[in-house]
């Protein structure tokens, strides 16, 4: 697609006056915005630290930048808002034995819903055979069981 | 069990749980930080830049830190409280002001008076990551051991004051 | 005066109400034609007092009369008129009142509509009705009165809410509410089968065109509202599983299990319980939404200013209405019987899996965004379940979803053969696994997202085709648009919903894997170069709105060194609540949109700027609007026409000319 081969024609050249990013280091950038994309901003309604303007959502921005060049490991990072925080600043919820339901929670949905549908479909074949069931084969039927009867 | 019942028991556990969520505040959230030890700090003072204030020097007592500043109306509406609490003389308070410039916090505290033995400056904010704030006011209950005790998320009202902080306080007091 | 009597209107609504709400369902039970008839002229005149009181509500905002609490609160002398009338439902009281003056216009339509409905159906559908709008009018007027006089009158109003003065504001919640409040038909015609206890074809077949007007309309007060998100909240986000978007959601993945489920039910008589459930289910979800939004029990970008008082109304309100008609369907369901039967692999049993899978799917949805209520209550922590987890969650449990949409209208009712259906879905599924795999390298990057969007997206786009040629063979005569024609337009309206979700696929996929963003301190002058597109920054002036004073920045945009567009963001500052809005400017386009957001001031003049590169994003709005489409196209369809309709065709043509 065009814009693709444009941005490798451009991205080359230098531009006089170019605009710099508001971090210096384009890979501590690229992380802290994954990151924060995934933390909550604690001032706001509901939004991640990496949408939000707010002046706390900022400080915030700017402690986790300063650990990404501190070399931090993103857990390491994580545990210190963790602990400061809780696991309220966390937009994906940590797996521990209070969120096991919400983890599983749709897969066994889908599960059980499998088994249900299978159980009904399974049901309805019956149903199916029964009607479709000739009369040759019902008095073979009525033979079997009557047999059965006499064997008994 | 009918299966036909499945949905309205199912329904009825939400509702259940929809009943009890009435009754909770979803803004508010529990410090992690309570019962660990409260982070270390040292930095400037309002009122005499060249010193510094810093936690060790309210080890052995009972207090509380309050983080403030001059632009926040939630610290004017409970500046009242404090300033009681203030001259009761129970517990000290220390106040940490909280990314504000440094004469408007002058100015605020003249004009509406000062219940802290110190005032610390937080310009950056640093030290209020370290506390876990994400909003001003919020107070901390700290004991002897320099652990947090309490937290309150938002302005102090009397009603709080009487019947969790002084309580609490005279607790780790007699400890 | 003019408040009063809207308030006084209201209070007769109430009374018709109850009065429609009880007595004709009573006529029913006891077969009395008379007592059944009483459902109309109160349908009819609820309508009328309804639209009064709204009238009302209008006439106050109006006239800016800020003797009335409500107007005072939301509204301000200097907004523009648009934004005065959509400020009547700019906050909770008012929108309850457009609620219950859509629910009334749901039934007016409902009772010009249903001639052809037996008589105690439709006193029944009627009074169920009447029964969701006494809860409604009750609750406005005990609680949430829009007429609550202000003494003294204010001076001034304190203004709509800077982020709700907008075009969205003025058209998304009125189409969100006739989705939302449609579904209750649907509702009132499945309570109504299960208290006479005829669940026939019929039945089936009179609730779905009414589902489907709902759903379109669903569809599209969500995507107005993703839309005006994403440029109105300046950070270039559509979609953020939002609780308050998960409760709008919620009904529409019901709602369209109910569209599907219904279809069976009509044409082949199956799944009658199920549908029944899944009507109960889709309009349940809807009140539950509403219960969400407005009792403050959950943090959200969106929520009405919260009153415990008012939670606890909605709740009881809640657990009466939702309650009372899971009871009723545990009660009388097992009585009903199960109608045709099909093999496990045949288009029911298609739609069925899909059926259960979009079920699931809504359970997901609904736990996540009830999760963190469940642990508070609890007392098991405070949890964010955000974005991150609905993303992981939600794409397995929808890739089912979208495989069998394909396969399902390919597959004949009651048995198919899996060779047979395998066999012609060959090259479909050839084309859709060579597309998925080479695509995404074509466009420069691979990823199994990607490859599976390209994937669900071309799958549903070649099975299309596939169903499109296999209905023209067995066609004979006329040319290929003749017989095109003659295709019957459900079918179009189906093909053209499923075109849809394609279309929108392609746009997340294009927008999740493609976006580029840049976050910039620019000077005046400066260059940043984003998705191959050069944004230069002109400056900033100063402007001034109606009721705001803004700073409006420059950006001159230019690719390959060819002048494009001007886009000019905008930083307002709102005067009557002192808010500073962020106002996006974009660039759109049917490939990309260009979307420049100006931040904060910094020193010497520079600014903080994020541009962004957004290809296909319309494409997730545009397929939203083509399922709609796709919808009232379904519903136009000659065998929903109802009887008084094609009448007329039946009087000689000189009568006609008589009459006229």
């Amino acid at each position: 697609m065009n814009w693709v081969i444009v941005l490798l024609l451009v991205s080359g050249s230098a531009w006089a006056g170019e605009a710099r990013p508001m971090g210096d280091n384009p890979a501590i950038e690229a992380r802290l915005k994954q990151l924060a994309s995934e933390l909550r901003c604690l001032v706001c309604q509901n939004q991640t630290l990496a949408d939000s303007n707010a002046p706390q959502a900022e400080d915030l921005r700017r402690e986790v930048r300063e650990m990404i060049a501190q070399n931090m490991s993103d857990q390491e990072i994580i545990d210190f808002l963790v602990s400061r925080y809780g696991d309220f600043v966390l937009y994906r919820p940590p797996f521990k034995p209070t969120t096991v339901l919400l983890w599983a929670g749709p897969f066994v949905l889908m599960v059980g819903g499998g088994v249900a549908l299978a159980v009904t479909l399974r049901r309805r074949q019956h149903m199916i055979r029964e009607a479709m069931m000739t009369e040759d084969d019902r008095r073979r039927v009525e033979q079997l069981l009557s047999q059965r009867s006499k064997e008994s | 069990m009918n299966r036909f019942l499945l949905p309205l028991t199912i329904f009825g556990i939400i509702v259940g749980f929809l009943a009890v969520g009435l009754t909770l505040n979803p803004r508010e959230i529990p410090s992690p930080l309570i019962g660990k030890a409260a982070p270390a700090f040292s930095l400037p003072q309002l009122h005499d830049e060249s010193k510094t204030f810093s936690l060790d020097e309210t080890k052995g007592q009972v207090w509380l830190l309050n983080f403030w500043a001059s632009w926040c109306s939630g610290c004017r509406t409970e500046h009242p409280v404090l300033m009681d609490l203030a001259r009761s003389g129970e517990v000290p308070i220390y106040g940490m002001d909280y990314k504000d410039q440094r004469g408007d916090a002058l100015a605020w505290l003249d004009r509406w008076g000062n219940p802290y033995q110190v005032v610390a400056v937080d310009a950056s904010g640093r030290v209020g990551i370290d506390y876990g704030v994400y909003g001003v006011p919020e107070t901390y209950v700290i004991d002897k051991q320099g652990v947090i005790r309490y937290k309150q998320i938002g302005p102090l009202d009397e009603e709080t004051v009487a019947k969790k902080i002084l309580p609490l306080v005279k607790e780790l007091q007699a400890q | 005066m003019i408040p009063e009597i809207g308030h006084y209107a209201l209070i007769l609504a109430l009374c018709v109400a109850f009065v429609q709400g009880t007595v004709p369902v009573y006529g029913a039970a006891v077969g009395n034609p008379r007592l059944m008839a009483l459902a109309i002229p109160a349908a009819r005149s609820q309508f009328f007092l309804v639209l009064i009181a709204f009238g009302c509500l209008a006439y106050a905002f109006f006239m800016n009369d800020f003797s009335v609490l409500y107007v005072a609160a939301t509204s301000n002398s200097q907004l523009p008129l648009h934004y005065r009338l959509a400020a009547i439902w700019g906050a909770h009281e008012g929108s309850l009142l457009l609620w219950t003056f859509i629910l009334t216009m749901w039934m007016f339509a409902v009772t010009v509509f249903s001639s052809h409905l037996p008589a105690a159906m439709r006193a029944r559908i009627l009074g169920v009705m009447g029964l969701v709008s006494v809860g409604f009018l009750l609750f406005m007027l005990s609680v949430s009165n829009p007429f609550e006089r202000l003494i003294p009158a204010a001076v001034e109003g304190r203004d709509l809410n800077p982020l709700l003065q907008d075009p969205g504001m003025v058209l998304h919640p009125p189409m969100l509410y006739m989705g939302y409040v449609g579904f209750s038909v649907a509702f009132a015609f499945a309570l109504a089968a299960l208290l006479g206890g005829n669940l026939d074809a019929a039945w089936a077949r009179w609730s779905r065109p009414w589902t489907t007007v709902a759903w379109c309309f669903l569809t599209i007060g969500i995507a107005l509202g993703s839309g005006w998100a994403y440029y109105e909240l300046g950070w270039g986000g559509w979609w953020f599983w939002d609780p308050v978007e998960n409760a709008s959601f919620m009904p529409w993945l019901a709602g369209t299990a109910l569209v599907h489920s219904l279809a069976v039910t009509d044409k082949r008589g199956g799944f009658k319980v199920w549908t029944v459930l899944l009507a109960i289910m889709t309009f349940s979800l809807s009140l539950l939404g509403t219960f969400l939004v407005r009792s403050g029990v959950l943090t959200s970008v969106h929520a009405f200013a919260t009153d415990p008082k008012r939670g606890l109304f909605i709740l009881s309100f809640l657990a009466v209405v939702i309650g009372g008609s899971l009871a009723l369907y545990a009660w009388r369901a097992p009585r009903v019987g199960l109608g045709g039967g099909f093999a496990p692999v045949s288009r029911e049993s298609f739609l069925l899996a899909n059926n259960v899978m979009l079920i699931a799917a809504t359970g997901a949805v609904l736990l996540g965004t009830l999760y963190p209520l469940f642990l508070d209550a609890l007392d098991l922590g405070k949890i964010s379940v955000g974005p991150p987890y609905f993303d992981s969650v939600f794409v397995p449990l929808i890739t089912p979803v979208l495989f069998l949409m394909g396969i399902g209208p390919l597959a004949q009712w009651k048995k198919a053969e899996v060779p047979a259906l395998a066999k012609r879905v060959r090259w479909a599924a050839g084309v859709s696994v060579a597309t998925a795999l080479i695509l995404p390298l074509v466009l420069g990057e691979w990823t199994p997202l990607l490859s599976l969007g390209f994937l669900l997206a071309s799958w549903i786009v070649s099975t299309a085709i596939v169903s499109v040629r296999e209905q023209l063979a067995h066609m004979t005569g006329g040319g290929l648009i003749g017989r095109l024609g003659r295709l019957p337009r459900s079918y179009w309206g189906m093909l053209l919903a499923h075109g849809g979700i394609a279309i929108f696929v392609i746009g997340v996929t294009m927008v999740k894997g493609f976006e580029t963003e840049q976050d910039v301190r620019m000077n005046v002058g400066d260059t940043a170069v984003v998705g191959g597109y050069v944004f230069r920054f002109d400056g900033v002036q100063n402007v001034k709105g109606p009721n705001y004073t803004a700073v409006r920045g420059t950006f001159h945009v230019s690719r390959a060194g060819r002048d494009l567009t001007v886009l000019y963001p905008e930083k307002r500052r709102y005067l009557a609540q002192n808010q500073v809005m962020t106002e996006a400017a974009i660039d759109s386009g049917l490939v990309r949109d260009l979307y420049v957001s100006l931040g904060e001031p910094l020193e010497d003049g520079a600014w903080s700027v994020r541009l962004y590169h957004k290809p296909f994003v319309n494409w997730i709005w545009g397929g939203c609007l083509v399922m709609a489409v796709g919808g009232v196209l379904a519903v136009s369809d000659r065998r929903y026409r109802p009887a008084w309709r094609r009448e007329p065709q039946m009087v000689p043509a000189g009568a006609q000319l008589v009459g006229r």
